[in-house]
């Protein structure tokens, strides 16, 4: 471990590599993240299958790159399929939990992810899997850093979906009604929002957003039917950290999350990285709470 | 009352006599009777205190390994014995065997008390749902560290010593270690909701904050509380290790997204909150998976999480609590017809 850190001080390039790697997957974090903030904040479910979604969103580019799409397109398909899959999990379960307590939420949508990653596994089996874009690998800093091209190419793709997403949210009817129902549901009704309809959309909103990050992921990382539960914590990790509605903090913790994953797996070694990622949500929401407690022993 | 002690006769004759009837299940109903104690155990939280764990099953795992490491490492050295180049030829004789069982699990079941006492101090600060995933955290991460940690395995696990006797000893005897082990639990557990403790954690479950005003301890309810649990499930963990012969991080040890799913979803089927709803989930629960398994073509684990999330979703009071508002007076309670009446038109206006 001290050989690690020894070999980050003298050889600088390295921290160079880490911190671009951090930075393009970073970007996808903050992608799912955003969309669990988004149905946390609205519809106040807590998405445990999230992870599974963007799992979801990777497996269905890789069936299209069988029947001949290039992943960089299928994200357009995989965006809409998983819109009506969403919509379609919201009308048949979704919509019975929000009344109800979070803990059941928290079970349901586990229940979820765990019937989306065994449908997976059976359909395209267990293996780990990564989608080839064909683009070039390029080397900077005389060859010590590698920079893929892909990795490029899907940091620019997510910031224009991230763009699209928040400036639907901020201008357009529906994103108006979304932020109106999160603000106070009665009221949003009162107003005649159909706020059933603005649940179901957020709904599909996320997914559709998961199921975008999926595509990128499986190009420039690694896809399998059970990697979904990380991805679940990571989001949890950011939006904890972040709180919801804080853009700008949901990027700063995706991109810090990032960051602490790439060089825990370099300083500690690669199997102690998923430890990280859950490691991190304990602190965090100890960290939270603590604050909270500071607040609860006021007379409310 | 007469009917459940009868009830409770039945089971325990029924447990006694089941291998010498049908042997060939014998093996089958020692992980039932698991699944009953990991549903009780789970239910002195989710139900009783109202703090629902996802991440109880770190416990199992916990005594596995600890039982394990005792059993091994009172006679080997654990590192070179888990080690791919080993070169001990590992044998025990009856008396070791038998000595490391019953060391390993007492320490299986001490181990899961103290670190479940140390996990307390910083996980009860999370309320709600953040302490359901900050368990499932716990659990997460138990099984990355162990499966990462070179001294006893890592991925590649222990083996665990074989059983001195024959094949069909080794069964007969974690069997009734097994049935043991959960009629223990179901005594503890329902000897505990009687006492003050018991009315304790309802108060917790019902309003904390009115039960810390109410001059109740909280902290030292729930830490202890979830002692008691990881206590069982220690046990029950030790066990299972020994049954299976062979312990890993992932599948065997840590299995979240199966028994430690399953101990949550058996409870709720069942009914949370009640002394026999875990019992009765757990075996609903266990004989359906185990007679449509073979059946299902490997869709299983599919209509696994689909009746997991139907349970949670529409049939939330489970049959125990389907049953008290069917027929209340059964259970106690009496309702008044009138004042039912016009709550039903409150809420339906």
């Amino acid at each position: 471990m001290l050989d690690n850190i020894a070999i980050l001080v003298a050889a600088p390039q390295f921290n160079v590599q880490l911190l671009l790697d951090g930075l393009f997957i970073g970007a996808i974090f903050a992608l799912a993240a955003y969309g669990l903030a988004l149905v946390w904040g609205v519809m106040n479910v807590k998405n445990l299958a999230q992870g599974e979604f963007v799992i979801m969103g990777g497996y269905i580019a890789f069936g299209l790159e069988k029947v001949g799409i290039h992943p960089i397109l299928s994200l357009i398909p995989t965006i809409i399929i998983m819109f009506a899959f969403g919509w379609l999990l919201y009308v048949l379960i979704i919509r019975w939990i929000i009344q109800h307590d979070m803990f059941t939420s928290l079970l349901a949508t586990f229940g979820i992810g765990l019937v989306i990653q065994q449908a997976l596994n059976l359909m395209f089996g267990p293996e780990i899997q990564t989608l080839d874009s064909g683009l070039e690998i390029r080397y900077i800093m005389d060859g010590m850093v590698t920079v893929s091209e892909i990795k490029i190419v899907s940091f620019v793709l997510c910031c224009i979906l991230a763009l699209i997403v928040v400036l639907f949210m901020k201008r357009s009817r529906m994103g108006q009604a979304i932020r109106a129902t999160s603000q106070d549901a009665r009221a949003a009704k009162v107003m005649g929002i159909d706020t059933e309809r603005v649940y179901a959309f957020t709904f599909a909103l996320n997914a559709a957003i998961c199921g975008a990050a999926g595509v990128l992921i499986s190009m420039i990382w690694l896809i399998q039917p059970f990697y979904g539960i990380t991805h679940s914590i990571r989001s949890f990790v950011i939006v904890t950290a972040a709180g919801f509605g804080n853009l700008p903090g949901v990027i700063a913790a995706a991109f810090g999350l990032g960051f602490a994953e790439q060089y825990s797996g370099f300083v500690l070694g690669a199997e102690f990285q998923q430890a990280t990622v859950v490691g991190l949500l304990i602190v965090i929401l100890v960290w939270r709470q603590m604050q909270m407690a500071r607040s609860r022993q006021v007379v409310k | 009352m007469k009917k459940e002690t009868m009830l409770q006769l039945g089971i325990l004759i029924f447990g006694v006599i089941a291998p010498m009837l049908i042997p060939s299940l014998s093996f089958q109903i020692s992980i039932l009777w698991l699944m009953i104690l990991f549903a009780l155990t789970w239910d002195m939280m989710g139900g009783q205190m109202g703090y629902n764990s996802l991440g109880n099953i770190a416990f199992f795992g916990f005594g596995m390994y600890i039982c394990a490491g005792v059993q091994v490492g009172l006679y080997y050295d654990l590192a070179e014995y888990t080690s791919p180049f080993t070169t001990i030829n590992a044998t025990f004789t009856p008396d070791q065997y038998y000595t490391g069982l019953f060391l390993g699990i007492i320490a299986a079941a001490v181990g899961c008390v103290f670190i479940a006492l140390i996990l307390s101090t910083f996980l009860f600060g999370l309320r709600g749902p953040y302490f359901a995933i900050g368990t499932l955290g716990v659990a997460l991460a138990a099984g990355e560290l162990i499966g990462a940690w070179e001294y006893i395995g890592a991925g590649s696990g222990i083996s665990i010593p074989v059983h001195p006797g024959e094949a069909g000893e080794k069964t007969q005897l974690f069997y009734y270690l097994t049935l043991f082990a959960m009629i223990g639990t179901f005594l503890f557990v329902k000897w505990l909701y009687g006492t003050r403790w018991g009315l304790a954690m309802n108060a917790i479950r019902d309003d904390e904050e009115k039960a810390e005003a109410m001059g109740i301890h909280t902290y030292r309810y729930k830490s202890m509380t979830w002692a008691f649990s990881a206590f069982f499930l220690g046990i029950s963990g030790a066990l299972f290790g020994n049954m299976t012969g062979f312990i890993e991080p992932l599948e065997v040890a840590f299995p979240t997204v199966t028994f430690g799913i399953f101990m949550v979803a058996m409870a709720l089927l069942g009914g949370k909150g009640t002394l026999w709803g875990p019992v009765l989930g757990a075996t609903l629960f266990h004989v359906v998976k185990e007679v449509t398994w073979t059946y299902l073509l490997g869709w299983q684990w599919v209509a696994l999480g689909l009746l997991i999330v139907l349970n949670v979703v529409f049939f939330q009071e489970g049959i125990m609590g389907w049953m008290a508002r069917k027929w209340p007076e059964r259970f106690g309670l009496s309702v008044d017809s009138h004042m039912s009446r016009s709550k039903q038109s409150e809420e339906a206006s």
